[in-house]
């Protein structure tokens, strides 16, 4: 079992030395396939960040209400780790939720629409930002009780196991969720059962606006999976390359031996906590927004794919300015959607009756 | 027709549910190797396996949440709370989770799960072992909430929970495990949102569910010997959804209702069904709707204490007879 605790911190502009993978592929010459892929990594880069970027609008606007959590900084996490799974692997998340779906296949259209409380959102607009869902997609949501959803996760990888599928599921939560009591209850029938579960600490080091040494005694919150018995690691989150990478080879590891295992993904929000998140000050500097800007997924993968000659300059400007033009339409549609019924509140608090109406 | 233990009654439902459908599997503390708390599951798990009756660390709300997520896969668990007491714990993954997904998720997610086992005062278990917790559950909409009182029910509803598509939390009062009764040899279930009359009457009617029915029962005999009048008792059985039609059919026969409750009184389910009479049925009534419940503290240590708060036929007769004045 490695304890590699300070191996891949996010501030670090190396590569992992300590890594368990082979060199990242841009150590060595990268093949036509891997370019080609990695130009799709980046493109969607660009789409989560202007998606991110309408949904604020949205918020400011008035037109998105409650809770918001933009998931910008943290693009590669969500890029690897669902570009590398299978597609009816299923995943579970928490509240900052809006680049899983997309990445899996829902409609940007869908989210912005459930994001604004239309008919047409993911949950028909009774869900919102937080809860997003897609059982076609395998993604079962979505959840907003920090941690509440990770024993779920657990469940995903029982109901695998129980079925004999192949399957790994993959349970995202952050450095926040790390401190909740049920994390541990479901990492221990993980190991004791041998579920086919990751449990994937999405560590962006602030707990809303608790920073990562004021919530936890260790800071290393991949070590938690001592005490069960899971292998655990620390990994990149900012460096899509060796993110995939990580995630192929963690994977895979789980689907052979069918057993769990606990990742903590260092990564960073460039965005505040919550569209509400006003004054960033509170829990961190400018300074230290601006270092890890520096790797910003955006940056190090179109640096990669300038070196190697897969795109120019250009193209990057153009895939901005697509990103851009797409997810403003998404904007609009979603702005002039439909919103639900009155008659549907009473849908779907159950599968066959629906409860009493009125006041 | 076999005269079946309620324990005996639960189990017979739960082999032939995982005997037709290889997706029900059973799970909770010590329901396997240890034979279950209160011998429901007992044999279960030479019969079936590790697989199918799952031994679990005493974590509630994991074993809560793990369920809730082989459910939304489409496996349908039957959970034990070792006492319904204990799923207080389990509070955040039964209403925050379990309850809510299918409506959060638009109607793209069901939760067929099953969350069963003894609910009320057994016999000096004291304060944190002795909860009714039908009443919270009642509360939350997206859970049914069922309450069986004859092993007859428990049979026919623990069959019909385990088929539902929505989470279920099936509640046994601790005193009815040994108490036996008549069912069918017949398979057979009984739906959920259907309340029964358990005795005929014209005078006064008493509304009730689990063990409570047998108290109701037993008072309705004493206010006939030694009173003279006819009392009616409805078992309501299923609290969500509720068969208030049969409730409102007997307070507009009798014209009288007193509704009695194990669980604190105040704010319990049975002042729910007490409102919804008083909204439905002012003008059938001929005296203020009655109410019985617990005893408004933690349940005390002391026998004699213990029996003061849990309502009895005496409880239920006295206040019968103060609805029914100028009737006695």
């Amino acid at each position: 079992m490695r304890r590699n605790g300070k191996g891949a911190s996010f501030l670090s502009t190396k590569e992992s030395k300590k890594s368990k993978s082979k060199p990242s592929a841009s150590n060595g010459k990268p093949t036509r396939k891997e370019l080609e892929q990695l130009v799709e990594d980046l493109r969607w880069m660009y789409r989560i960040r202007e998606f991110e970027d309408q949904s604020m609008r949205a918020f400011r606007n008035g037109l998105a209400g409650g809770y918001l959590h933009v998931y910008t900084g943290m693009e590669a996490v969500a890029i690897g780790w669902i570009g590398e799974k299978r597609e009816d692997d299923p995943v579970i998340a928490a509240y900052r939720d809006h680049a899983y779906p997309m990445l899996m296949g829902v409609s940007p259209y869908e989210v912005m629409c459930e994001i604004m409380g239309r008919r047409d959102g993911t949950s028909k607009g009774k869900g919102g930002s937080m809860h997003l869902y897609s059982a076609e997609k395998h993604f079962f949501g979505g959840w907003g009780i920090v941690g509440g959803h990770t024993a779920m996760g657990a469940g995903l990888a029982f109901a695998i196991k129980y079925r004999g599928e192949d399957r790994v599921a993959l349970c995202f939560y952050g450095d926040g969720a790390a401190n909740a009591g049920i994390v541990y209850e479901a990492m221990n029938m993980a190991s004791l059962w041998d579920l086919p579960v990751v449990f994937l600490i999405e560590n962006n080091q602030v707990a809303m606006g608790t920073r990562l040494e004021y919530h936890a005694a260790d800071p290393e919150l991949h070590k938690r999976a001592v005490g069960f018995g899971i292998e655990h690691e620390r990994v990149d989150g900012m460096d899509v390359i060796q993110v995939r990478k990580d995630a192929a080879r963690i994977l895979d590891y789980v689907r052979k031996n069918q057993r769990p295992y606990v990742v903590e993904v260092m990564t960073y929000r460039f965005a505040g906590h919550g569209a509400a998140d006003h004054d960033q000050s509170l829990y961190r500097s400018k300074e230290e927004v601006e270092q890890a800007k520096k790797r910003d997924p955006i940056l190090l993968l179109s640096q990669y794919l300038l070196k190697h000659g897969a795109i120019e300059e250009s193209d990057l400007e153009q895939m901005q300015k697509e990103a851009e033009k797409e997810m403003a339409e998404v904007y609009e549609k979603a702005s002039a959607a439909p919103k639900p019924d009155p008659h549907e509140v009473y849908e779907d608090v159950y599968t066959d009756m629906q409860p009493e109406e009125g006041h | 027709m076999a005269e079946l233990a309620y324990r005996e009654a639960l189990r017979r439902a739960l082999i032939e549910e995982m005997d037709r459908d290889e997706n029900v599997f059973l799970m909770g503390e010590d329901i396997g190797r240890y034979q279950g708390t209160f011998r429901v599951t007992a044999g279960l798990f030479e019969k079936y396996g590790a697989r199918r009756v799952v031994d679990t660390p005493i974590s509630e709300p994991g074993i809560v949440g793990i369920s809730t997520g082989a459910a939304l896969m489409g496996l349908r668990p039957v959970v034990e709370m070792m006492t319904m007491s204990f799923s207080i714990l389990a509070l955040d993954q039964i209403i925050n989770h379990a309850a809510k997904v299918r409506y959060m998720s638009g109607g793209q997610f069901s939760v067929p799960l099953v969350i069963r086992g003894p609910g009320g005062a057994a016999n000096q278990l004291s304060a944190q072992h002795s909860h009714s917790m039908e009443g919270w559950y009642a509360h939350v909409p997206g859970l049914k909430v069922v309450a069986p009182s004859t092993p007859s029910d428990a049979y026919g509803m623990l069959k019909t929970a385990i088929r539902d598509d929505n989470p279920v939390i099936f509640t046994e009062n601790p005193g009815l495990y040994g108490i036996k009764g008549e069912v069918d040899d017949d398979e057979f279930l009984v739906p959920f949102g259907k309340a029964v009359v358990r005795r005929e009457g014209t005078d006064l009617s008493l509304v009730a569910y689990s063990r409570m029915v047998h108290v109701c029962l037993e008072a309705a005999e004493r206010l006939d010997k030694e009173d003279g009048v006819s009392v009616e008792v409805v078992d309501v059985r299923s609290l969500v959804p509720m068969d208030t039609d049969t409730i409102f059919a007997s307070v507009r026969k009798t014209h009288r209702a007193v509704v009695v409750y194990e669980d604190w009184k105040s704010g319990g389910f049975g002042a729910e069904i007490c409102t919804r009479i008083q909204e439905s049925c002012f003008d059938d009534l001929d005296a203020p709707v009655g109410r019985v419940g617990g005893l408004n503290v933690p349940m005390p240590y002391a026998r004699n204490l213990e029996l003061q708060c849990i309502p009895n036929a005496d409880d239920v007769v006295e206040k019968s007879r103060q609805t029914l004045q100028g009737v006695i």
